[in-house]
């Protein structure tokens, strides 16, 4: 239900004309995942997932919405662009990829698996999580901090140009 | 599996229900004495009376005023987005409730079986999570009412909620940190332990607020606290002098009401955060009780005495602890005049949060000076380390301080995107008349 649901709010992202409705129900999508996470156990994942994007991300998107006062643009598609066919093939044949990813593992299972592996203890807690990262995931970490570190210092130097 | 199916299981839905009732309908009563204690004490010291007349004391003030707003004609003004419209007070008033889900009331007996509401091996990321979310009620709010003074306050909501939810963050990581916990009732026993870690403290208790750090962190997440709960001074999403009301300029009646309760619920339930993780929780005093006897045998009566009060009475203690938040808040509202909005967002971005990473890492060095030297000695490098930095932060500002023109510090630097064309006009000669 937690998945359909997250689906029906994703869907409302694209749907909804208005842009305030639509980042809202990025919102709800980004919270149901995080429910979702909870099922499966990955507390610390949830909460991140809370914070970052429904806490501070969105917030930022809807600031910026507002600031620029997006309401009920013109619809901006033109019949007969050939653009239009060449995305609706794209989209399509996208979507058919990642629906094999999709439906393949929910078809009913050759063999019945006997024992399912469950999560082993301490599984999605903060320490397993800052354990794995710090230690085994070391350097991608620490990758990972850099590029971020290029995008802030990058997005910075784009924002302050114009004052020069 | 974990604890959201422990918590679905049959046994477990009814405990799960009993504790959060029990968590609830006391944060919902204590909103009367909040009320009350607020429009007492704010006259008191701007020398007042004060609602004296329903009740004894005025006790019964806060009903008679809920009712008032309760029963009022509710307006719906036309033009409103009408979903975010409704949506906006639930959004507001549901999140702080919510917040407090992870603190314990009290480690011993029925106490320590019915708190906390979930026992979060997360909980410092869940009170956080949670509280971004009561951005929303305040920015749908600014947005539905199709107006551009609530609009204004919706946006100050969000910026500023942002801003100072960064250095809140970062200064409960310095506690997490610190405690090697982010779950509450873990937070509240490490500060059970001796004072510094220094085992001949072991009759003090060790919180937060007593370690230099925990001390540094205590200021940084008060500020915070006063800037989430959107209270005085930090009230701009409400200032009245510019934008009517602010966000709720549209709202009347019922959801009206559930703005101002909802701000009072975030101010109590923020305050029992800042009492569990800074003071120490449910502890009466910063004693162990059995240590002390163990050093003194002749205050042995006494000691039994309080620490059979400390555990049997810990929600007491706790809520104390909140009065005592409670009175700072009242106390500052009525003391500090509002921040202008760059005075904001340099008080956040530019002390605030550098201050606080400045502590993360100050707390990361005390841990590994700590597990390398032994406490005391890690405790002496903390504290070196810290004057060390208070000094060059002292200079640096001073000399931030000389360089910059005074002019120009007061001036709104945030918009002012190419200073050398602001010329500001020299005071006009005032001609000598008369006499000539």
């Amino acid at each position: 239900m937690v998945a359909i649901l997250s689906v029906l709010s994703a869907l409302g992202v694209v749907f909804f004309k208005n842009a305030v409705r639509s980042a809202l129900s990025l919102v709800a999508t980004f919270a149901l995942l995080s429910v979702l996470y909870l099922t499966l156990d990955a507390q610390l994942l949830a909460w991140t997932q809370l914070v970052v994007y429904a806490g501070a991300i969105m917030v930022l998107f809807l600031f910026v919405i507002m600031v620029l006062n997006l309401s009920k643009q013109p619809a901006l598609i033109e019949r007969r662009d050939p653009k239009l066919m060449l995305a609706t093939l794209l989209g399509f044949g996208f979507a058919g990829i990642i629906g094999v990813q999709v439906v393949t593992p929910l078809l009913p299972p050759s063999e019945i698996v006997k024992d399912p592996v469950l999560a082993p203890n301490g599984f999605g807690q903060p320490q397993a999580i800052g354990m794995a990262l710090f230690t085994d995931y070391g350097y991608p970490f620490e990758a990972i901090s850099v590029l971020l570190l290029v995008g802030i210092v990058g997005s910075i130097l784009l924002a302050k140009r114009r004052l020069r | 599996m974990g604890w959201i199916h422990d918590v679905l299981a049959a046994k477990g839905v009814f405990a799960a229900l009993i504790r959060a009732v029990l968590w609830a309908v006391p944060i919902l009563l204590l909103l009367i004495p909040a009320i009350w204690f607020e429009r007492r004490l704010l006259a008191w010291m701007q020398d007042r009376r004060g609602p004296n007349r329903v009740g004894p004391f005025g006790l019964l003030q806060p009903i008679a005023d809920i009712t008032k707003l309760l029963f009022k004609e509710e307006v719906i003004p036309d033009g409103v987005d009408r979903f975010t419209y409704v949506l906006a007070p639930v959004l507001a008033l549901m999140p702080p409730i919510i917040l407090g889900a992870g603190i314990p009331f009290g480690a011993y007996g029925v106490y320590k079986l019915l708190t906390p509401v979930s026992d979060l091996s997360v909980g410092v990321l869940y009170v956080l999570g949670i509280s971004s979310i009561g951005v929303y009620g305040l920015v749908l709010a600014g947005y539905s009412g199709n107006n551009k003074y609530s609009l204004m306050g919706g946006l100050r909501a969000s910026a500023q909620l942002i801003s100072y939810e960064l250095a809140m963050g970062m200064s409960l990581a310095c506690i997490v940190l610190a405690t090697g916990s982010l779950n509450f009732t873990s937070i509240v026993r490490s500060q059970e332990q001796p004072l510094w870690g220094i085992s001949s403290l072991s009759w003090l208790q060790n919180w937060n607020v007593f370690t230099p750090f925990g001390f540094l962190a205590a200021i940084v997440f008060v500020v915070c606290m006063f800037a989430e709960t959107n209270r005085p001074p930090f009230d701009l999403p409400e200032a009245e002098n510019e934008l009517i009301a602010g966000y709720h300029t549209e709202y009347s009646s019922a959801k009206f009401v559930s703005f101002l309760m909802g701000e009072y619920f975030a101010m109590l339930v923020y305050g029992t955060v800042f009492a569990t993780v800074f003071l120490g929780g449910y502890n009466l005093l910063p004693f162990n009780w059995d240590t002390v006897e163990a050093h003194v045998p002749a205050l042995g009566g006494l000691c039994h005495f309080m620490a059979w009060i400390s555990n049997n009475l810990a929600p007491l203690w706790l809520i104390g602890k909140v009065a005592a938040t409670l009175f700072a808040y009242i106390w500052v509202r009525a003391t500090l005049p509002r921040l202008r909005y760059d005075q904001l967002m340099n008080l956040g971005w530019r002390t605030l949060l550098p201050l606080a990473v400045a502590d993360l890492v100050l707390v990361a060095i005390w841990v590994l000076a700590v597990s390398t030297y032994g406490a005391g000695w890690g405790m002496v490098i903390a504290v070196v380390l810290m004057l060390v930095g208070l000094v060059v932060y002292v200079n640096i500002v001073s000399v931030g301080r000389r360089k910059s023109d005074p002019l120009a510090s007061r001036s709104v630097t945030m918009v002012s995107i190419a200073p050398e064309r602001v010329v500001i006009p020299e005071p006009a000669e005032v001609q000598p008349s008369g006499a000539g």
